[in-house]
């Protein structure tokens, strides 16, 4: 946010010393990168490309500068909670997507056009952005923000694991839970001191919990985590079912590292495995390969493209998963919002449609290449995007567009963890996590399937 | 008797204005603020944010149901999990210890007595931030020097923040208060007139006895001091939260970290508050309490 005196004063002072252009303008954009940390290809983007272009765009009158958000995606979304409540905060936030309803219900964001008018409704990009990728920062059909891109959820592989014991990793495509269970069995046969499968769960990892772990379950069992009306669905066969396959993983046959899944730093434990060999099947969005274990990062995997490969996650049988489908994944997006409070929101949307600009995401394609949400930035030749996305994009669902749904994925999590911890067992989490979706949404908005 | 005063009631009124509005902007109003929303639904993000309706009593209703009381992430675990934690790392550990060393520091030489003394008070004055960064690197499974030393010793590893995260908190929190106690205690003993023990000395009495016999009956007073400030201190201490963030799986989720959890990372607002207000009324107990024992003290009653 714009101090106004202090940028009056420094203005001021730039002026009468130097006789360089007054009054120039502060912007500031936060997102959780870090050059050489978490999402550090963004970092770069925006510091390498996005600042100084825009700048010199400007001729020199504003001021942009990155804040680099090191602590975690929920943490960062308590800082914009509480910056966006007091008038606090960035200009221009990194923000995931299925937050924007419970921010909208809660007053803390404004739509676009609401903020910077006529500029907003007049940009180009909207033509070139489908319908579908505009919603992924949407709510009730006004935009909040813009998305980079979506993306896909699947089992990354360690290749030479498989190898090692005897199954060929390119054929392999397990149908059913059973098949990837019956892997993993064979992994942890071949090394007793390995967690062969890691499914996610427990409240440290947030979000990844519910998006990597407990949805991929739960779509193969053929439900969603609302019915068709849109009411939460707090008791069912097919929630006891995904459990039990937390159970089974974590704590009957200890095919995953349970450790990793309940300590605070855990999901950086669970990519340390994978990198390590530890692991031979992660089930994780692209984000994984496109930016976790790219060449250069902490938990850079040696010789990826060898090694590495993934295969689509299966419904418990074939068959049983949503919409009838053999193979499930699901999607989000993340992207930028503006700050409602913001002093500048033309300028702040400037900034914000500039990179969202053709030129723009091509740079950002330099840095990390992906599937971008301009249709008229080409696809870089990757065959994993390429592949991933013929194959899964199909296949894929989103969560429920619902103020209350970031509350009851906290549930969520919590009830994998008490699952996965041993604490309670599944038919316990599940009552305890009824009652508590029950709390939040009311009971005329939930249904009981048993 | 008219009171002795330096101004008259009205400059007195006058001066004391800019304080009042202070405090009573600043501590009274957020008081009853607080209370006020323990009575609603109220949170920071969803329809219940701009829109919260008036529950009455239902926050404190589903703190204290029995179904879920003792469940572990509920107010009641919570509270019972705050109560051991006080009775084992202030009452059991730091009092106890404190009281220990500074018995032992009576008697022992005065390098060693200012270094021992050194020691401990460092542990008491280094900022929290450090102190817990530097104990969970002592923890750390894979490269904690916990671990080094015990592999060094042939000895196991242990996943320490993982398998015994409640006891990590108690040794933690002991090894941060000893040093008040053990200060208290040792000025406490200092003032006992030497030839008290001069004469137990002569007639032969070992150093329990003079412990139990001299030195605790005329520290009376201090011991219930000591007591009281330690209970109410880690009663609601946050620090633990630095190295374990209330869990794993919510095995040291004390009250002031559970207040925390359910306000600023649910962000539920309402019954935030209502713990909040629990917590407050369990600190007034203390204060009333501590307040009655200095006030026998003052006039002589217990000590």
């Amino acid at each position: 946010m714009r101090i106004r005196s202090h940028a009056f004063w420094m203005g001021l002072a730039a002026a009468t010393a130097l006789a360089t252009p007054a009054m120039a303008v502060d912007l500031t954009i936060t997102c959780r990168c870090v050059d050489g940390g978490v999402n550090s290809e963004q970092a770069k983007w925006i510091k390498e490309s996005v600042i100084p272009a825009f700048t010199e765009m400007k001729g020199g009158d504003v001021n942009v500068t990155l804040t680099e958000f090191a602590g975690s995606d929920e943490q960062l979304t308590q800082q914009l909670a509480l910056d966006f409540s007091t008038g606090a905060g960035p200009d221009v936030a990194g923000f995931d997507g299925f937050l924007i309803p419970s921010f909208v219900e809660g007053g803390l964001l404004k739509p676009l056009d609401a903020l910077a008018g006529e500029a907003v409704t007049g940009w180009e990009g909207w033509s070139h952005i489908s319908e579908g990728a505009q919603a992924l920062m949407s709510y009730q059909d006004k935009p909040y923000g813009i998305a980079l891109g979506t993306d896909v959820r699947m089992i990354f592989v360690r290749a030479d694991l498989l190898r090692d014991a005897g199954i060929d990793p390119e054929s392999w495509q397990p149908a059913s839970w059973e098949e990837l269970l019956e892997t993993a069995r064979t992994l942890k046969e071949k090394n007793p001191d390995s967690f062969p499968l890691q499914l996610n769960a427990g409240v440290p990892m947030g979000e990844a919990t519910t998006m990597q772990g407990y949805w991929m379950a739960l779509l193969g069992t053929g439900e969603h985590v609302t019915d068709d009306q849109g009411r939460y669905i707090v008791a069912s066969q097919d929630i006891l079912d995904t459990l039990n396959l937390y159970k089974t993983i974590y704590i009957d046959e200890k095919l995953g590292d349970q450790r990793a899944q309940l300590l605070g730093d855990g999901r950086n434990r669970t990519f340390a495995n994978f990198r390590d060999g530890i692991t031979a099947m992660l089930v994780e969005g692209d984000w994984f390969y496109r930016s976790v274990t790219a060449p250069g990062s902490e938990f850079a995997v040696e010789n990826r493209d060898e090694v590495m490969t993934w295969a689509k996650m299966p419904a418990k049988e074939p068959g049983a998963g949503i919409r009838g489908q053999d193979f499930v994944t699901i999607s989000g997006g993340t992207g930028f919002v503006l700050n409602p409070n913001t002093d500048e929101p033309e300028l702040a949307w400037e900034l914000l449609a500039f990179m969202n600009s053709k030129e723009q995401l091509n740079e950002f394609q330099k840095f990390q290449p992906r599937i971008r949400i301009r249709d008229d930035v080409p696809i870089p030749d990757s065959p994993f995007l390429t592949e991933t996305s013929q194959e899964l994009l199909p296949l894929t669902t989103a969560r429920p567009n619902d103020a209350d749904y970031n509350a009851v994925s906290a549930e969520i999590q919590r009830m994998t963890e008490a699952v996965v911890s041993g604490e309670l067992s599944p038919e316990e989490a599940m009552k305890r996590y009824g009652e508590a979706v029950v709390r939040i949404v009311g009971e005329e908005n939930t249904v009981s399937l048993l | 008797m008219r009171p002795f005063s330096l101004l008259s009631r009205s400059a007195g009124a006058a001066f004391l204005t800019p304080a009042g509005l202070l405090i009573g902007a600043f501590v009274i109003a957020p008081f009853f603020w607080v209370i006020y929303v323990s009575f609603t639904n109220r949170t920071l993000l969803g329809r219940t944010a701009l829109n919260p309706e008036f529950i009455g009593l239902a926050n404190y209703v589903s703190l204290f149901d029995a179904a879920s009381f003792f469940t572990r992430g509920e107010f009641g675990f919570s509270l019972i999990l705050t109560i051991q934690f006080v009775l084992l790392s202030a009452l059991a550990g730091q009092a106890a210890l404190g009281m220990l060393l500074a018995w032992m520091l009576q008697t022992v030489p005065k390098t060693l007595k200012s270094l021992t003394e050194m020691v401990v008070i460092a542990a008491w004055i280094l900022p929290e931030v450090v102190i817990a960064f530097a104990w969970f690197a002592f923890l750390d499974y894979d490269n904690g020097t916990l671990n080094m030393i015990m592999e060094g010793l042939g000895l196991p590893k242990g996943d320490w923040l993982l398998s015994f995260p409640f006891w990590v908190i108690v040794v933690f929190n002991t090894w941060r208060g000893t040093a008040f106690s053990m200060m208290l205690f040792n000025s406490a003993f200092s003032s006992i007139p030497p030839s008290y023990f001069q004469a137990a000395d002569v007639a032969g009495a070992t150093s329990w006895q003079k412990f139990r016999d001299i030195g605790l009956p005329l520290i009376r007073g201090h011991v219930v001091t000591d007591l009281i400030l330690i209970t109410m201190w880690t009663f609601n201490v946050f620090t633990p939260f630095l190295l374990t963030n209330g869990g794993p799986s919510y095995r040291t989720e004390i009250l002031p970290i559970y207040t925390y959890r359910v306000a600023f990372r649910d962000f539920e607002f309402g019954k935030g508050a209502a713990v909040g207000v629990i917590v407050m009324l369990i600190n007034l107990v203390f204060a009333l309490f501590y307040l009655w024992v200095t006030r026998r003290r003052a006039r002589g009653v217990a000590a």
